[in-house]
């Protein structure tokens, strides 16, 4: 406990130099800021990310609106593999680029034949082009499960599935223990091992709290759905790029949605089922 | 004042030693101060320092923590046979093992803080300050048992120690209820231990109901291995009276643990390899090598080699009761179940990943020093505690008015 106290203070000592890092260090959960705490921390870190990127970052905490739930479809018999989804995420969402690199969508290749078991799946190719013969790709990036097991695991409550089902992380209250990532079967979850290593000139500025505003080491950090772009009727960067029109997105609670009409009229599977996570991502093949 | 005495005196002990003391305590500190300075470095760049990667995201810290655990229930869970068959200084074994427990207990707590990416944010996990997520995360329940075993084994042998130095007896009607209510507590602490890893389906191997029972099983064979190798030391240097019948009977009981930890991991071979699901992969991945990735598989099998060696020399009577051959089987025992619960259990853990990946884990020096650094202290508190704790034992440090004030005190002989 001793030690314990110590480094408490040590950090706290390094932290507390400067009235914004006592600020930051007793800042509270985001789910229990009132607007005007909410307000006062948004204007914090846009300070900060000024001061770090020279450029105004603008920080969104739109809420969910109701009558929404998040739905994802992909269509496995389309997917060439071409990577441009990782790459336009990466960009979206501000995730570090090198040292660590840190992508929220993984391509995982297949040869024909075999889908459920992954341990055959190659996770590092670089084919002259794409698609090859004999292989298929999955994409796999959170799943956004309704009965999430990350969720569940986290110690302090860092980590809660939205009203409109996007699991989101508040990246000032998460410690660093990476159980969720353990707990995770989608491996769904990345770490800052290092601080974030993103160019200025990169930075994107239209940011979510909970979503893509520029994050710090040592914290986890997974897939939002965009919930910067969503939230405002546009679609995930993913969707947007994709050149195959593999990737679908909508509201499960519209019956006229597109990921509703997929559910109902293709054989739509979710990955790893058994496990009961009843995740929101929808696989399937339309040819 | 007394209390002022007491307290200088307790400064006195753990400052002023033998030649040998202040080696001992030079050679802890000296591996602390290296420690503490990866750990600075830790702290600054962030767990990049470490080999943990998103693919295995636990290592060495976390392996060691669960040890440790197992350790500080094994070690309370001694004064069941201290009762049962009257091991002599019945007070002593309490107070030693719950001062182990307690000792164990801290550098479990110091390695999950040393795994911990924001320790600033440590106070989080504080109940009704923070947000601890009780009782839907395992953490939270780890967090509650582990600091509620802390306070129970620093508070029962404090009592008992001062009752002790202030010549009274110590009062049974507060003092047992407190070493029963210990027993399951020990127990508790590693079901729940445990219970963190096993309620993970996302990774199979840990997610096995032989995983709690097994863990118990290894504590009992590790912990009172430990506790054979200290009593003896203690014995040597401090003049703790224990008699070597006690040391046998406690192998004896090793015996039984490695039985059942043998036959339980038997158990689960058996159903992984005869099923033959894609389950078995981690399990091939630790004993086999998967794909070509082999690391721990000489860790593994020198562990297995060494626990089925220790279980027989503790199984036969006459090697047992040598205590060159008793003192080989501990240090076997000591390392084997190291191994098997460390590395051997959290790194399969994520070999392959759940997407299928395998990223082969191994310590680096940062990680290696850090957990050197954390078993020193955790020794040198162990040390300290030792060093208070046996002079009042054996009367030597006791209240002012049962001492000549021109008597020597006799601590000042007393080595680590």
């Amino acid at each position: 406990m001793m030690s314990l106290g110590a480094v408490a203070g040590l950090s706290l000592g390094s932290l507390a130099c400067t009235k914004a890092g006592m600020e930051e260090f007793l800042q509270k959960h985001f789910r229990e800021m009132t607007e005007d705490e909410k307000k006062q921390v948004i204007r914090r870190l846009e300070e900060r990310y000024l001061k770090k990127y020279g450029k105004k970052v603008l920080i969104s905490t739109q809420p969910a609106e109701t009558g929404v739930l998040w739905g994802y479809g992909l269509d496995l018999s389309r997917c060439i593999g071409c990577r441009r989804c990782v790459y336009a995420c990466v960009k979206e969402n501000n995730q570090s680029r090198v040292h660590p690199q840190l992508q929220w969508i993984r391509v995982i290749r297949l040869k024909k034949g075999s889908l459920i078991n992954l341990e055959n799946a190659e996770h590092y190719y670089n084919p002259e082009t794409v698609p090859e013969p004999g292989f298929m790709y999955m994409p796999v990036q959170c799943q956004q499960c309704e009965n999430p097991p990350c969720v569940r695991v986290c110690p302090v409550k860092a980590t809660w599935k939205e009203p409109d089902g996007i699991v989101v992380v508040d990246y000032n209250w998460c410690i660093g223990c990476r159980y969720c990532m353990a707990a995770c079967p989608y491996k769904g979850r990345v770490f800052n091992w290092a601080e974030p290593n993103l160019p200025a000139a990169e930075v994107n500025t239209e940011v979510h709290y909970l979503g893509n505003r520029p994050r710090m080491k040592n914290v986890v950090e997974k897939c939002t759905f965009c919930v910067q772009r969503v939230r405002q009727g546009r679609y995930p960067a993913c969707v947007e790029i994709c050149p195959t029109g593999t990737r679908k997105f909508g509201n499960l609670l519209d019956p006229n949605s597109e990921i509703r009409y997929l559910i109902e009229n293709k054989r739509v599977f979710r990955l790893k089922e058994d496990f009961n996570t009843d995740p929101k991502f929808y696989y399937f093949f339309s040819a | 004042m007394e209390a002022w005495r007491f307290f200088r005196q307790t400064v006195k002990m753990v400052f002023i030693g033998t030649k040998v003391y202040y080696l001992w305590c030079a050679f802890l500190l000296t591996i602390i101060g290296v420690a503490i300075a990866f750990y600075v470095k830790q702290l600054d760049a962030g767990l990049i320092v470490t080999h943990m990667r998103d693919q295995v995201s636990w290592g060495l810290y976390i392996g060691n923590f669960t040890y440790l655990v197992g350790v500080a229930a094994a070690a309370v869970l001694l004064v069941i046979p201290a009762y049962i068959y009257h091991f002599d200084p019945i007070k002593e074994i309490v107070v030693l093992g719950e001062l182990l427990a307690a000792s164990a207990i801290i550098m479990a707590l110091m390695f999950v803080l040393a795994d911990l990416g924001r320790p600033d944010r440590f106070w989080h996990l504080i109940p009704f300050i923070g947000s601890l997520s009780f009782p839907k995360s395992l953490l939270a329940w780890d967090v509650i048992v582990l600091n509620g075993y802390l306070v129970l084994n620093t508070l029962v042998p404090i009592y008992i120690l001062v009752k002790i130095y202030f010549g009274a007896e110590p009062n049974k009607k507060f003092v047992i209820p407190l070493v029963l209510l210990s027993i399951p507590w020990a127990v508790g602490i590693h079901t729940v231990t445990a219970f963190l890893y096993n309620g993970l389906a996302a990774r199979p191997f840990w997610n096995a109901s032989i995983l709690a029972p097994r863990f118990l099983a290894s504590a009992f064979c590790s912990g009172p291995a430990m506790a054979i190798i200290i009593f003896q030391i203690l014995r040597k240097t401090a003049g703790m009276k224990i008699k070597n019948e006690a040391l046998f009977k406690i192998s004896e009981l090793i015996a039984y643990a490695m039985f059942i930890n043998l036959f339980l991991l038997g158990a689960e071979l058996f159903k992984e390899y005869y099923t033959g699901t894609i389950h078995l992969a981690p399990m091939e991945y630790l004993y086999q090598g998967l794909h070509g990735h082999n690391s721990l598989v000489p860790w593994i099998w020198s562990a297995l080699l060494m626990n089925v060696t220790a279980f027989f020399i503790f199984l036969i009577p006459k090697t047992r009761e040598n205590l060159l051959t008793l003192n080989i089987g501990s240090l076997f025992i000591i390392v084997g179940v190291w191994i098997e619960k460390g590395l051997g259990l959290i790194v399969p853990g994520f070999i392959p990943d759940p997407l299928g990946e395998i990223y082969e884990y191994m310590p680096n020096i940062t990680e290696i020093s850090i957990s050197l650094g954390i078993w020193a202290f955790g020794l040198l508190i162990f040390t300290f505690f030792m060093r208070i704790a046996i002079p009042i034992q054996r009367g030597d440090f006791i209240h002012s008015r049962y001492t000549k004030p021109t008597a020597r005190p006799q601590y000042e002989r007393i080595e680590p």
